[in-house]
């Protein structure tokens, strides 16, 4: 996927052409789903999913790249909240194979693929883009590679994720993802 | 901008990932009808609204998605503790 | 070069020439100047008018205390005002204009204030205004005063356009925020940084680090700053002012980034508003000089000491030719020998304390310059600017004797130095007199601030620092019948202190509102000791009892657009849009905001207005099919062998009951027994249900159901997840919905009997999977298509397409709203106002009457909610069937109710209903249903309209068309 500031159409946006601070690159589809159960589900549904949950919260575990075969994502966002991210051709499969693992425990699986968008954002000035319009500290001694949270952008809500000291991935529900990289593009401006 | 400690996150957030949710240790009676009207009226909406320390709820709501509780005081906004859900209020025995 | 000019020296670029205007005449300056420093140097010290009397007055100080030289820059269609001629950095092609004066700077009409200024003294805002009791109680204000003050009285003109600026944000964290880069703040950013660990971001609002530093020619500082340079965990903000203090550590911070430029940078922003938060403040912010308040201590030329000083070494420029010092403070001497050494000639210091430092006042008379002890300025003359003044002796007996006459054109003044405790004060840190120093320092930390100051804004001051004097200086005679200014922005002087203390003003907080020293845009940063030594004086109180106003955020004004920052334009808020939104679009529809959705209201063919396109769109529902974009709804996946019971116990219907494969539609009360939400609730499997919500009403229903889930029922084994951005919603409503979707879809029978009203069914539509809906919120055979967002567009068109070969087409909001009131179906926040029960609203049928309890059960026993007259919902008519009455009009019994009279209701939906061909409208009114057939009325300006109270429903009352 080529990289640009911003990602997606529409195309007759003003690009910002300087590399040297952070580009988006939009992600593939993929298939999404929130898992919500008790402790046993979740190892139960982890076998399956060929990943273990990570138990803590606001920590991810992932295997893979995003979207090639294989790739299986988990990110706990809630004491009993998994967002699970896999290639979208294996989310049939993957939510059939939970569903089975996981039919002694009670628990809920709802596929949210398309309630999502998410994109990747990296470069040297990503964190400091971020922090145009989130309070958070993204040192990385206080948010460090493998952390994930939801948290605002501005007035919108995303999910963050730090894959690496100056990458992260931005979980965005829709409806809000062109105002967020709105913003981010308008932030950039800030680092010309 | 203040910062919450959420007792889940276990960590200090900014307030703008949090909603106040009002009173807290205001028990849902076990069996409504039970209740006589007045009890029932103080149960929806009587409320302590001290100068000084309060008990009251907070979600975290951009972010782990819990409810809490916290004692703050409401003359300095100072949070002096949180703690998680269904635990007894700090000083208090249960 | 300017005669003013010193010949070597300073921190300007005497090989870079820059020309810049004000008040249109061409001047020129030097890189490196301020636009003051510049001025000076071209022999303009007249920068600006004072705020009430229109007085001359030239700049007091060298920095952001400025009280007098406020100018407006103008560049490029932009425009700001109120701007500190001390602190505006000169660049080639800078255009300053004045401000409060008319016509000229040089002849004001204004000024004529200071003839009546008796009138305008202290609390004249309060006195004045009320004029001769005969003339009516606001004669005076509207004839006299407003229209004069209005016209003179001010600052600089707003910007009337747009901000063509773009302005940053950055949240950032440091382990250490240093404030000041002065000597003291370097000190202290070089250790927090030495170990090369923690991070420290070092600010300060001047062009260059330094301080005061920046008056000598020390290596020191070249040299720190190198070093700090060099170290990869510090942050150097330059022009960077730390205006506020919150809570916890929390600093805001103005970075001007491109008002220093002469070429603004294309798509730059103008200012970056940092808000940090750091483990350690280090303040380091200085001290602040204290004029003297003598007679006419307000002429152009009269200035402080060390503003004195730093424009003869910092900028290289003479403040005059020959200067009078009239000082409390040692620090005044060091000025006059640096004035000296620039070339000025020192008429005299004349010091207000009778044994000034022996060995100070010997280094003055070595150095030529005459030195009177225990005497005062008595007052000064000139014009546009001083040319003499007049000193007095100080008799044992505290008058003042004597009136020698010196030349001068400048006069340098210090009544010793204040610290610098604004934003300690604001950290909410609590202050202690100093009696040595004669000022406020820093006493206890507030609780979470980790913080300390250091260097003069603690009170270590140097030793040529020491002297200092509170209030106003001794004057010979009345001190009622001069002009001794104490607050220069606001024009408030001695005298009107003295007056508000002797009309009861007793608290400093009374004083400061009642003259309205301090309450200027520098927030009496000069001024505040001054004043408290007046009224401390005049009450005969020590000043530690007098008290102290509250320092304020922000420290020096800052622009609008540094708040606003991003949220400007298109990203104030985030807008919404569903996925077929573009679609929409380009049909040329019109769009209606609901929160921050943006919904279709009406898709308007050639020449329609919104009311004939919602006739049409409401007669291809009725007649044929229409299809809408209810994507924007509510929507909660709930799962789990609980689910059941939590729908039990939250909404007032019986669910255990609902079999697979149907759907009830559902009433949310809360505890109290009010409406709060609606929806159709579908079973998708024994554990498993599609809740759908309002479109307002989505967040605030999942944040309810996680509080009972979290924090009463923890128990309940059942989990939400919002899936309202998952689906897409079309919904297919009328006589021809089947025939629209029997072609698109697979594995769904859509015969009546295989797939009744209120059931779901899970199939393909366009080969997407799709939770296809029977329901109906028009009263037509009507169907909700849910298919995943993503392939919503696509749908919709084939969706479409299908329609139209029908003789249908798409509907919007109007349309939606006006065929569910002919159905009387409810809207929840609009029939409902948060005061409505189910039964108020006709929908007392759908409560479980036999369940034991569910949210609202005990707030609906309550003896009011049961009580007989509430108020019902009902239809009106109205009896001209043409005029449609307004939403939220009041209905009464009389069509001329007496005043007072309480209306019965009011009408809460009211459309044109081209269906019935006649307006319909439903209200709310008390004991409505007993009252079907009266004839009620709604007073209006234009006369009562008179209506017959019906049932709510104006349409097909059985149902009948639901079957299609
Ligand atoms: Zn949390």
């Amino acid at each position: 996927m080529a990289k640009t500031l911003m990602a997606e159409p529409p195309k007759s946006k003003p690009r910002l052409p300087n590399d040297a601070i952070a580009w988006i690159t939009a992600a593939p589809p993929l298939a999404r789903f929130i898992f919500r159960g008790s402790p046993e589900a979740e190892a139960a549904a982890g076998s399956a999913y060929g990943l273990a949950f990570p138990k803590a919260l606001n920590r991810a575990a992932s295997i893979g790249e995003r979207g090639k075969p294989g790739a299986r994502v988990a990110l706990r966002i809630g004491p009993d909240e998994l967002l699970l991210i896999v290639p979208i051709a294996e989310g049939k499969a993957v939510q059939t194979a939970l569903e089975t693992a996981t039919a002694a425990h009670p628990h809920s699986l709802v596929d949210i693929s398309d309630r999502h968008t998410g994109f990747a954002l990296e470069g040297p000035h990503a964190a400091d883009l971020i922090n145009a319009g989130c309070p958070l500290d993204l040192d990385e001694r206080a948010f460090p590679v493998g952390m994930v949270t939801r948290t605002l952008l501005h007035k919108a809500e995303i999910v963050l994720w730090r894959m690496g000291p100056t990458l992260f991935r931005v979980e965005v529900w829709r409806s809000f993802a062109p105002y967020v990289e709105a913003l981010l593009e308008e932030a950039a401006h800030d680092f010309l | 901008m203040l910062l919450i400690h959420c007792p889940y996150c276990d960590s200090n957030r900014p307030e703008t990932e949090f909603r106040n949710a009002g009173a807290a240790h205001i028990l849902r009676p076990s069996d409504p009808a039970t209740t006589s009207d007045a009890e029932w009226a103080e149960f929806l909406y009587l409320r302590e609204n001290p100068k000084g320390t309060i008990a009251e709820r907070w979600r975290h709501v951009h972010g782990c998605g819990r409810f809490f509780n916290a004692i703050r005081d409401t003359v300095s906004d100072d949070f002096a503790v949180t703690y998680r859900a269904g635990e007894p209020r700090p000083g208090t025995t249960p | 070069m300017s005669m003013l000019r010193t010949p070597s020296g300073g921190r300007i670029d005497r090989t870079r020439a820059l020309r810049f205007t004000f008040d249109g005449r061409l001047m020129q300056g030097h890189q490196g100047d301020t636009l003051a420093s510049a001025l000076i140097a071209n022999g303009v010290h007249l920068m600006g008018r004072s705020f009430k009397y229109h007085r001359p007055r030239g700049p007091i100080s060298a920095g952001a205390e400025e009280p007098n030289a406020l100018v407006t820059v103008t560049r490029s269609g932009r425009s700001t005002p109120n701007l500190r001629a001390t602190q505006i950095e000169l660049y080639e092609g800078l255009a300053a204009l004045s401000q409060n004066r008319w016509p000229a700077l040089d002849f004001d009409i204004g000024a004529i204030n200071g003839l009546i200024s008796p009138f305008l003294g202290a609390g004249f805002y309060y006195k004045t205004f009320m004029g001769p009791k005969a003339l009516g109680s606001n004669w005076a204000w509207t004839k006299i005063y407003e229209p004069v003050i209005r016209a003179a009285a001010g600052l600089g003109r707003a910007p009337e356009g747009p901000d063509l600026d773009r302005y940053a944000n950055r949240f950032a964290h440091c382990d250490v925020l240093v404030i000041g880069g002065g000597d003291a703040g370097l000190t202290a950013a070089l250790e927090a940084s030495a170990d090369g660990k923690a991070s420290v971001i070092l600010c300060d609002e001047q062009a260059e680090f330094g301080g005061w530093l920046l008056n000598s020619d020390g290596a020191w500082l070249g040299e720190t700053l190198a070093t700090l340079a060099s170290r990869p965990n510090v942050r150097m903000l330059r022009r960077t002012q730390a205006f506020g203090y919150f809570a916890q550590n929390f600093v805001a911070l103005q970075e001007r980034l491109t008002d220093h430029l002469a070429d603004l940078p294309e798509g730059t922003p103008r200012e970056r508003l940092w808000q940090v938060r750091a483990g350690e403040v280090i303040l380091a912010t200085g001290a602040i000089e204290r004029p003297l308040a003598f007679p006419d201590n307000d002429r152009p030329g009269i200035m402080l000491a060390g503003a004195a000083e730093t424009y003869a070494t910092r900028y290289g420029v003479r403040p005059g030719t020959r200067a009078a010092i009239f000082t409390a403070c040692d620090s005044a001497y060091g000025a006059a020998l640096a004035l000296k050494a620039a070339g000025v000639e020192i008429a005299a210091i004349v010091d207000i304390r009778l044994k000034p430092d022996p060995a100070l006042a010997a280094q003055a008379l070595e150095a030529g310059i005459a030195v009177h002890s225990g005497t005062v300025i008595t007052g000064t003359t000139g014009g546009k600017r001083v040319s003499h003044i007049t000193i007095g002796k100080l008799q044992p007996d505290a008058s003042v004797r004597g009136a020698d006459q010196l030349a001068c054109d400048f006069v340098a003044m210090s009544g010793g130095w204040v610290p610098s405790v604004h934003l300690f004060s604001q950290s909410r840190g609590k202050l202690r007199w100093d009696e040595t120093l004669n000022a406020y320092v820093p006493n206890i930390t507030a609780p979470g601030q980790k913080q300390r100051s250091v260097g003069a804004c603690a009170g270590a001051f140097s030793a040529e620092m020491r002297g200092a004097f509170n209030g106003a200086t001794p004057v010979p005679g009345d001190p009622a019948k001069v002009k001794a200014f104490v607050d220069f922005q606001n024009d408030v002087t001695a005298r009107d202190i003295r007056l508000a203390t002797r009309e009861g003003m007793h608290s400093v907080e009374h004083v400061k509102r009642f003259t309205t020293t301090g309450m200027a845009t520098d927030q009496g940063k000069t001024s505040n000791m001054n004043a408290l030594g007046i009224v401390s004086e005049a009450l005969g109180k020590s000043l530690p009892e007098v008290g102290l106003t509250t320092f304020r955020q922000p420290y020096t004004p800052v622009t609008f657009g540094l708040f606003a920052g991003q949220a400007r334009g298109d990203l104030f808020d985030p807008v919404r849009k569903t996925p077929i939104h573009n679609w929409a679009v380009a049909q040329g529809a019109a769009f209606e905001d609901v929160g921050q959705w943006k919904r279709a209201h009406y898709f308007p063919q050639k020449g329609e207005d919104i009311h004939a396109a919602t006739n049409r769109e409401c007669r291809l529902v009725r007649g044929t099919v229409g299809i809408f974009d209810a994507s924007t709804l509510g929507k909660i996946e709930l799962v789990g062998p609980d689910a059941a019971e939590f729908l039990e116990r939250v909404y007032v219907n019986n669910w255990k009951n609902l079999g697979v494969g149907r759907c009830r539609y559902g009433i949310l009360l809360n505890e109290a027994g009010f409406v709060i939400d609606d929806g159709v609730i579908a079973r998708l499997a024994p554990d498993r249900f599609h809740i759908t919500t309002t479109t307002g009403g989505a967040a605030r229903v999942f944040a309810m159901f996680e509080d009972y889930l979290q924090t009463e029922w923890p128990d309940l084994k059942v989990w939400q997840t919002s899936i309202t951005e998952q689906y897409a919603v079309i919904a297919v409503q009328g006589p021809k919905a089947r025939a629209v979707l029997a072609p698109l879809v697979e594995g769904i029978n859509l015969a009546s009997e295989a797939f009744p009203h209120m059931a779901i069914r899970e199939g393909r539509i366009c080969g997407v999977e799709t939770r296809l809906f029977r329901v109906s919120f028009s009263g037509e055979l009507g169907f909700e298509v849910n298919v995943p967002a993503s392939q919503g567009r696509a749908v919709w068109e084939a969706i479409h397409a299908e329609a139209i070969k029908q003789g249908g087409g798409a509907y919007g909001t109007e349309a939606m709203h006006v065929l569910r009131a002919e159905k009387g179906f409810i809207i929840v926040g609009q029939e409902t106002d948060g005061t409505m029960t189910p039964d108020d609203v006709g929908l007392g049928w759908a409560i479980g009457k036999a369940k034991t309890d569910f949210i609202g059960k005990r707030g609906l026993m309550r003896p009011d909610l049961m009580a007989a007259g509430r108020k019902q919902l009902v239809g009106l008519q109205t009896l001209d069937p043409k005029v449609v009455p307004e939403e939220g009009a009041q209905i009464t019994a009389e069509a001329n109710p007496a005043p007072g009279t309480a209306a019965l209701g009011h009408v809460t939906s009211s459309y044109w209903s081209e269906t019935c061909g006649r307006s319909i409208a439903l209200a709310v009114i008390a004991n409505g249903r007993a009252r079907v057939g009266e004839v009620l009325h709604i007073p209006m300006p234009g006369g009562a309209i008179a209506v017959t109270v019906v049932a709510p429903v104006f349409y097909d009352p059985k149902g009948e068309r639901l079957n299609g």
